[in-house]
């Protein structure tokens, strides 16, 4: 592999990493908004008692993501950075009270609902915002005079390729985090709740894919460079399809522990993460080597070799070291029955 | 207003609340680190509840420092796009390494906050030690990307190409250490200092001698005694900084004093409006010959003036004010300190009077005022560069337009969490009072 192959795998595994979490994230956010009156599911409950402790680490990536797109391809990051100040300064924004109001809504207890619904509503909008980048980068609403790009916003927001973004961001957001809700709330013997997470997931599942579909439409008609070379792979996103549905049935199946209860969330968690990693892959492949079409590739994006090296031993030794650190915080906030089945908060 | 001044205003003002909530997030650790310390030493259960309710309000911080510093970050690439292409070629590893500690800032912060009870006591030790350590590193390496603004190196600069480059180099750039060590050891003094402020201020609302108030009391000396080594330490690092700006930045010290002719013997002026149509300090107080004294150790030391660069190179005149106010500032809160610990620990006075409690209240405000100087002193002295004398600022800004809503915006954002985040402190600490947390601890040992 060249430099420029590993770096853009560097950087495309961090998308996906941040994707899983980041959906996690609001999703569990504005689930526990949405069920903040049921008291007796624990619903909320159980979202929250997930995202106390991750939010931060979450956010962490993020900002991973972006040193890593300045650090691996500066020339790039100059384009990016140019053309998204509108919609980069909204995800700002929005993620700021997002932030905020989420640790305020933990502390002032009596405004608890008010501030949760600040930050459900506004954190379930950012995954729309952040899918963006994707359309952006395919370069048909940037515009270059005297050689500067700007991005056309009045064409962005008009484009049904861009909302079907939106809607397959908003979507997949809720699907993913009520199936991973589901199995946490399994894991936590919260029956009540896990039962809501899984009609949820049960719905919003083919809404989903539904917006794969209409993503993959607009994309014929307003990107067919993209289009075209995804088709390519089309076995490969048929083998996706596939995990899919088998994250499907296993919502239906008899649970393997419990014959009484219905459903393996914890297969279709792995189905469906698998699908996206599938998915996703055939997305960046098609997309390679540009990273803003058809101006900016990898290999003219790419930093300086010794500069490159310097951030590859770091990421390895980085990793080496905080790796048993995030096992650590794995065993206690996703694996000690103590904490997942607690009775109070 | 044009774009340029737009953008700086906008990150100016990004930073200048950032930094608020940053410094008190690399302080506060180290008071809750020592308070833990404290209480395994003394077995006095009033450190515990210190250590508690500090970290509440450092969780609430956290809760505007991490999006406020994420928008730092971002904003960096949206709004400087120039700078960042070459900091990404050049010196991408602080920023690098930085997202290390952050990670384990999160991670162990999450643990000390939400697993508590359920990890032994030195694990929480750890945890904490870990979380400050985090707090620090990502400080020191953020500070390293301000430090090559100043004193670029690792690279050769020619017809607009950056050729030979060596991250390490520019990473270990002349004026690292230095100024790492100042922007560590002054957020230590904003941390002691903001407790200080606080634990004075309830003082005079409880009775002298209450159980409240003796509670203050030992929060206040243990935030006087840390306050007074770190605001000491500061002094004398500031000083070798000083020195650096002679060496590497002349004209940003020249204008930092108000010097505008070469000379050897130079006078240190305090205070004053410096005027550029007559060349002078209006209102300064002079003494003779420091300034060559300070800025190289011997009173024959020229120091160059601004009349050897030209105009449109000179950094704008009132960073001698700002200058001035974070020395000022810094020389004031070491007087404090130790007025306040000789009163008590080697007068054996039992009370602080009234005007010294409420110069104690003033303290933790006046060290976030000199954070605030000192670093618009710092980025806006280097104008017109955003890297010396490689990258002009006005080339490195980005070619959109319309600055001006956004930068609306995040004002108003930064408004509204600057309120909510006072409201929710101040509501929370009045809920779950101190005799509350005291109670509680000494019904649970
Ligand atoms: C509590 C805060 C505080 C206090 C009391 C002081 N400083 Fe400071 N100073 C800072 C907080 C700070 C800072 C905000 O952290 C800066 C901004 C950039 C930097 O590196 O540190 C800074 C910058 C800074 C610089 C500029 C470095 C540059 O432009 O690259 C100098 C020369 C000094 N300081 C010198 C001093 C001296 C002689 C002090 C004597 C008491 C002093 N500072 C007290
Ligand atoms: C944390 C406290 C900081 C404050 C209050 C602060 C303040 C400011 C202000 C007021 C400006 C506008 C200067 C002007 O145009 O006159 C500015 C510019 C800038 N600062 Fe800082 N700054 C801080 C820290 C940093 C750090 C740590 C870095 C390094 C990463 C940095 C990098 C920059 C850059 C790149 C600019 C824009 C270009 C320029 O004006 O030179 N700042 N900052
Ligand atoms: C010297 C001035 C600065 C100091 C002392 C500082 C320190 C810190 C600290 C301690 C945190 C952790 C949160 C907290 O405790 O409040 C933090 C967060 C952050 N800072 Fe700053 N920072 C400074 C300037 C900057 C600048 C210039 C940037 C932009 C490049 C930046 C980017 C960030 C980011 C991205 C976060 C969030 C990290 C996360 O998501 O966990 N900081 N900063």
């Amino acid at each position: 592999m060249t430099n420029e192959l590993i770096a853009i795998t560097i950087l495309w595994g961090f998308v996906f990493i941040y994707s899983i979490m980041a959906t996690m994230d609001f999703g569990a956010g504005f689930w526990s908004m949405i069920y903040i009156n049921r008291k007796k599911t624990r619903a909320t409950n159980i979202a929250n008692r997930y995202l106390s402790p991750t939010w931060e680490v979450t956010n962490t990536f993020i900002v991973a993501l972006v040193v890593a797109v300045y650090s691996l391809f500066p020339k790039a990051a100059y384009t990016l950075g140019t053309i998204l100040l509108v919609p980069g300064s909204m995800i700002l924004l929005l993620l700021a009270v997002r932030s905020a109001f989420l640790v305020f809504s933990n502390i002032a207890t009596e405004y608890k609902k008010p501030l949760t619904y600040v930050s459900g509503i506004t954190g379930i909008l950012i995954p729309g915002l952040l899918i963006s980048v994707l359309p952006v980068a395919h370069g048909a609403f940037i515009e270059y005079e005297g050689g500067h790009p700007s991005l056309n916003l009045q064409k962005l927001f008009t484009s049904p390729n861009e909302y079907a973004f939106i809607g397959f961001a908003i979507s997949s957001t809720l699907f993913l985090s009520s199936l991973l809700l589901a199995d946490y709330s399994k894991t936590s013997n919260e029956m009540e709740a896990y039962k809501v997470y899984l009609r949820d997931c049960r719905i919003l599942g083919p809404i989903s894919l539904l917006m794969a579909f209409a993503i993959m439409l607009t994309l014929r008609a307003e990107t067919p460079w993209l289009y075209t070379r995804m088709m390519d792979d089309l076995p490969l996103l048929f083998v996706s399809l596939g995990f899919f549905l088998i994250g499907g049935i296993s919502l239906f199946l008899p649970s393997f522990s419990n014959k009484e209860e219905r459903g393996m969330p914890r297969i279709a968690v792995i189905a469906v993460t698998i699908q996206y990693f599938i998915a996703s892959y055939v997305y960046g492949k098609a997309h390679l080597p540009y990273m803003v079409y058809p101006n900016v590739t990898i290999q003219s994006g790419f930093t300086d070799p010794n500069s490159f090296m310097a951030v590859f031993i770091t990421y390895i030794a980085g990793f080496a070291i905080l790796f048993p650190g995030f096992i650590y915080f794995w065993r206690l906030f996703m694996h000690d029955k103590k904490y997942l089945r607690q009775k109070s908060s | 207003m044009d774009n340029l001044l737009i953008a700086r205003s906008l990150f100016g003002t990004t930073m200048a609340f950032h930094i608020i909530f940053a410094t008190i997030g690399v302080g506060l650790p180290l008071m809750i680190l020592t308070a833990e310390l404290l209480y395994q030493k003394t077995k006095d259960l009033d450190y515990v509840v210190m250590a508690k309710r500090w970290t509440k309000t450092f969780a609430v911080l956290l809760g505007v420092g991490i999006p406020t510093g994420t928008i730092a970050g971002v904003q960096l690439s949206l709004l400087w796009p120039g700078f960042m292409e070459v900091i990404g070629r050049v010196m991408p590893l602080p920023f690098q390494i930085e997202i290390y500690a952050f990670f384990i800032e999160a991670l162990f912060m999450s643990i000390y906050v939400y697993a508590a009870e359920r990890i032994a006591p030195w694990m929480r030790v750890i945890s904490l030690t870990l979380v400050a350590l985090g707090a620090l590193a990502s400080a020191v390496l953020i500070t390293n990307v301000h430090a090559f603004q100043g004193t670029p190196a690792g690279f050769r600069y020619e017809n607009g190409k950056f050729l030979d480059i060596n991250p390490w180099e520019a990473f270990f750039n002349p004026s690292f250490f230095v100024t790492a060590g100042h922007v560590a050891l002054s957020a230590y003094v904003v941390g002691a200092f903001v407790v200080a402020s606080v634990a004075a201020f309830k003082m005079m609302r409880n009775k002298y001698g209450s159980r409240v108030y003796l509670f203050h009391q030992k929060a206040l000396m243990v935030s006087l005694v840390l306050g007074g080594i770190f605001s000491f330490l500061t002094a004398i690092n500031g000083h070798e900084s000083a020195q650096y700006l002679h060496e590497y930045q002349p004209e940003k010290l020249a204008a930092a004093e108000g010097l505008f002719e070469t000379q050897s013997h130079a006078p240190l002026a305090i205070g004053g409006i410096t005027d550029r149509e007559t060349q002078t300090i209006k209102g300064a107080i002079e003494i003779p010959w420091l300034l060559s004294f300070l800025a190289g150790n011997s009173f024959d030391t020229v120091v160059v003036g601004l009349n050897d660069f030209p105009e449109e190179l000179w950094p704008p005149l009132f960073i001698h004010t700002l200058f001035n106010a974070m020395v000022g500032i810094g020389s004031l809160l070491i007087l404090i300190s130790l007025v306040g610990i000789v009163w008590k620990k080697f007068m054996k006075k039992d009370r602080f009077p009234k005007w010294f409690l409420w110069v104690l209240v003033a303290s933790g405000p006046l060290a976030v005022i000199a954070i605030e100087c000192g670093w618009i002193f710092a980025c806006t002295g280097r104008q017109p560069w955003v890297i010396y004398r490689v990258l002009a600022t006005a080339d490195s800004v980005t070619s959109a337009t319309n600055l001006g809503v956004l930068f609306l915006l995040f004002f108003s954002v930064y408004a509204l969490l600057g309120i909510t985040v006072v409201a929710v402190l101040l509501y929370f600490f009045r809920k779950n009072t101190e005799l509350d947390d005291i109670q509680k601890a000494e019904k649970g040992a």
